[in-house]
């Protein structure tokens, strides 16, 4: 396989504008007589179709929830990254894409990155002109908060409600030309398989997750943006329903998977509380503004917080990464958890968490303050842990909470099947091996409002397309598979549900493929998947049937993904012989604990593509290439 | 914790549905609400029966998934808290619990606990948006707005759309969820171009799903998770009468009737 990243001449700076000089264009009056189909309407999903129905292309979008509203990006608290330099602290259009690149220690492609932070100010701009209600200073002017990995304060939020109210924007954009009937939208409807014909994605099979009717669709091209695999860790703060089933089929059809070992640890989220425990509950990382994070000095110090005096307290960020202190980068700040509980000092059940304190905020600031702050979020950390966190300090540990890998992308996110592109989170292009905080929401509306409306006319404009529809044998072969295979989940009638399995999964990939990987775990994991998914293929109890709403029946679906994925996440954290942002071996590690990267063996995105059932995938590699910024050892010492 | 849970099994839209007792044993106060069903719903198909439906995704009280009739109170007995957010410290061993599905006509059951919530994205693609496409904005910043203005539309903005205010009015009415979207752009500048043309438009269509009319019981404001006031449906109504108005304007330039 040939990856070609079709990145533009020139300097790094003129690369975007001479690009969308150079694109086709698609003549206003012909556009009606395109389709494309847009599956998941997140922030990537529902500003791509929003905008594609206003440049007057027919879309067909597609969500698995009942409203295109209740996409996982809603769930995101802390804010959006943009380079506009209101605070007049120093930032620019550059430093927002030197600390990404920074951040991601080094294995993204600088030109997406560049890209994404000239687009940064624009999304602002476009926000605020829907009405989204970003906070704001006395005079009217927007407010920034500072995230991690910055020493500038760039982040624009709305209370700790940003996602909402960014994919509210989104969604009344996309409602919008639903009204018009420009978009034609399918709520309650999975993405079970891509459509392939001549090489060329142009369209997929659904399934009506109400009345369980499978059907095919067809367009000019299709946009995945549905989202990264976090719940393959079972455990994680994505939604329920949040799977990779969309770009596991798009693989297994022929789209490189790019980086599938890259996954973000976020340092802040509420314990587990027990094995009932269906999910993890962030807290944003804005919380580590005011709150100070600390561990007792002494191993099993059973005291209450609020009894341990200052100098039996270890504020171990705050000693080990003087200059980012408690705003150190979320992979950083994860391992330094672990590594502490490690040590035994943990706090709470299990000794598995670390204090994050706004005792010394609340005396500087008062406690109106931090309300007005972070109100909504010390209220639901009350909620689920029944402690209130203005009088003792928050117990926080990390998990999952996001997937830097994805499907591989070319510059116009593209990937490796002509007319199949993908934006959002479910592509690998823009935060290398560790995500920097509040730019993922940048990163989703990037893509869909500002690139993927150029870059698909772009395809459009310069391809020559049959017209076909769902009668073609290529999409009922499609059709007819999907079909077959949903009838196998139900035929199996063994005894384990689909979350007993799942749980199981989960554990595997937590324990070996998690916080610290080393080889030798990796190896077992190898061994250990394939068994539990034999386990899964002989033994699983799916109730009901095929023709209405069956939820086990959609787990099901998704958790059969996940085993394969999981496997392939292991096998790149094996090959992948050096410590990178979120990935770290525990065999390359620096005297002091950092991660150690190989640049001169593994400076390039891993795409791994799928060779058949049962065979090894192979391994493609785009070498990346840093011309403007630095390598270095990462410090945030 | 041992309870007895009554809850409401329908096989699909047009089955008839009936009330099914069951057991829910080893609940532990630390377990949210919708765990403690993902418990009883692994019991039931470990014996081979079909586990109740019911709808959610996030379980952070932010998607709006989630949401049932619990002892006849929308989302249960804890204030501003969605049913994924509560906790089963809420209640008490040997309690008794009924659940039901979202009960308005503008929200058929589709199975058990899940009804179709279409109705609200049909309210806001009448109108509920600020018409700007992409790529022409101005800078942020020249849009200046003050502090408790926005904060008050953040309020409004605050909705998620779950239909506890729907399933909590004795008319169901949708008039918090619509004046809720209404009173967000109403309060800001951007939204003051479409203002009254989106109000009628956005009534109207709310009237056409089925919703019941606003009758003031204010039961709609104790039952949202986000504690959304009834003052939006307040600006909602004085909008109303102004959009009458300046709709006749409006035909009165454009030539009359």
């Amino acid at each position: 396989m040939e990856l070609k990243s079709n990145i533009p001449d020139g300097p790094i700076t003129e690369k975007w504008d001479r690009h969308r000089f150079e694109m086709k264009l698609v003549n206003p009056a012909n556009r009606r007589r395109h389709s494309v189909i847009v599956v998941g309407t997140g922030l990537a999903g529902g500003s791509a179709a929003a905008t594609l129905g206003e440049q007057g292309y027919n879309v067909l979008c597609f969500c698995y929830h009942d409203s295109p509203r209740r996409a996982h990006s809603i769930a995101a608290q802390g804010g959006i990254n943009a380079a506009k330099n209101y605070q007049n602290d120093g930032d620019s259009i550059w430093r927002l894409f030197y600390d990404t690149v920074k951040g991601g220690d080094f294995r993204s492609r600088e030109a997406n990155v560049y890209r994404l932070s000239q687009i940064s100010v624009n999304i602002i701009d476009q926000c605020v002109a829907q009405g989204v209600p970003f906070a704001r200073e006395y005079g009217g002017l927007l407010a920034n908060r500072s995230f991690g990995g910055a020493q500038v304060s760039r982040t624009f939020y709305a209370r700790g409600q940003t996602g909402q109210q960014l994919l509210l924007g989104a969604y009344q954009a996309l409602e919008r030309q639903i009204g018009r009937g420009q978009v034609k939208m399918f709520p309650q409807h999975e993405m079970l398989d891509l459509i392939v014909i001549d090489g060329r994605a142009r369209g997929i099979v659904t399934r009506n997750l109400v009345t369980g009717a499978m059907e095919a669709y067809t367009a000019d091209a299709v946009v995945l943006a549905t989202g990264g695999y976090g719940n393959v860790f079972y455990l994680s703060t994505n939604a329920k329903k949040s799977n990779a089933t969309a770009i596991w089929r798009a693989y297994k059809k022929g789209a490189a998977f790019a980086n599938p070992c890259f996954t973000q640890i976020h340092p802040t989220c509420i314990p587990q509380s027990g094995e009932h425990q269906s999910k993890l509950t962030l807290m944003s990382e804005s919380l580590r503004n005011d709150g100070r994070v600390w561990v007792p000095k002494q191993k099993g110090d059973k005291r209450a917080p609020n009894e341990i005096p200052e100098q039996d307290r270890d504020y171990y960020l705050e000693r080990r990464y003087p200059s980012f202190g408690n705003l150190s980068p979320r992979d950083i700040a994860s391992r330094a958890a672990k590594t502490v509980c490690d040590e035994g000092r943990g706090v709470g059940p299990g000794g598995l968490g670390v204090y994050l304190d706004f005792r010394d905020a609340i005396q500087r600031f008062g406690e109106n303050t931090i309300r007005e702050r972070y109100g909504n979020l010390f209220e639901m950390y009350e909620r689920i842990t029944d402690e209130n966190p203005y009088k003792v300090p928050m117990r926080i540990y990390p998990a999952v909470h996001y997937t830097m890998g994805g499907l591989w992308v070319d510059y116009n996110l593209q990937t490796t099947i002509p007319g199949l592109f993908a934006g959002g989170e479910a592509n690998f292009s823009d935060h290398g091996a560790n995500r920097l905080g509040a730019s993922a929401l940048m990163q989703g509306l990037a893509d869909g409002y500002f690139v993927l409306p150029y870059t698909l006319g772009n395809y459009i404009g310069s391809t020559k397309l049959e017209k076909i529809d769902a009668s073609h044998p290529e999409a009922r072969k499609a059709l007819a598979e999907a079909q077959a295979r949903t009838k196998r989940f139900l035929e199996i009638r063994g005894k384990r549900t689909v979350d007993s399995i799942h749980r199981e999964l989960g554990k595997v990939m937590w324990e070996l493929c998690g916080m610290a990987r080393n080889a030798e775990g990796l190896r077992r994991a190898l061994d250990l998947i394939p068994k539990l998914r034999e386990e899964f293929w002989t033994n699983l109890n799916v109730a009901g049937s095929d023709a209405e709403l069956n939820q086990a029946l959609e787990k099901a679906g998704r958790v059969a993904d996940f085993l394969e994925l999981g496997e392939l996440m292991v096998r790149d954290a094996l090959h992948r012989e050096e410590s990178c942002g979120g990935h770290f071996r525990e065999e390359y590690q620096t005297p002091d604990g950092e991660a150690k990267r190989d640049d001169e063996r593994f400076a390039y995105v891993a795409a791994w593509e799928y060779a058949g059932q049962e065979k090894d995938p192979i391994l493609n590699k785009e070498p990346l290439v840093f011309e403007n910024v630095h390598l270095s050892q990462r410090s945030y010492k | 914790m041992r309870l007895k849970l009554v809850v409401w099994r329908q096989p699909g839209p047009t089955a008839a549905g009936r009330f099914v007792t069951y057991e829910a044993n080893d609940v532990t106060p630390d377990m949210s609400f919708l765990e403690m069903l993902d418990m009883v719903n692994e019991d039931l198909q470990n014996r081979g029966e079909a586990p109740i439906a019911f709808d959610h995704d996030c379980r952070e009280g932010i998607c709006g998934s989630c949401g049932m009739m619990i002892n006849g109170v929308a989302h249960g007995p804890m204030k501003g808290t969605a049913t994924c957010q509560l906790h089963m410290r809420s209640f008490r061993d040997g309690d008794t619990v009924h659940i039901e599905p979202w009960r308005a006509r503008a929200f058929p059951v589709v199975k058990d606990l899940v009804v179709d919530r279409s109705a609200l994205d049909r309210i806001i693609a009448s109108g509920g948006f600020v018409s700007v496409n992409t790529g022409g904005a101005q800078d942020a910043n020249n849009i200046l707005i003050s502090k408790d203005q926005v904060d008050q539309a953040m309020d409004a903005a605050a909705c998620i759309g779950c239909g506890a205010c729907v399933a909590a009015c004795p008319n169901a009415s949708a008039s918090l969820f619509t004046s809720a979207k209404l009173s967000h752009l109403a309060l800001l500048p951007q939204g003051q171009p479409e203002r009254f043309r989106r109000t009628l438009s956005m009534i109207d269509r709310m009237e056409e799903e089925g919703f019941g009319a606003c009758t003031f019981h204010g039961e709609c404001q104790e039952a949202c998770p986000k504690e959304i006031s009834i003052d939006n449906i307040v600006r909602m109504n004085r909008d109303y009468v102004k959009s009458t108005v300046t709709k006749r304007e409006e035909k009165a330039l454009a030539g009359g009737d």
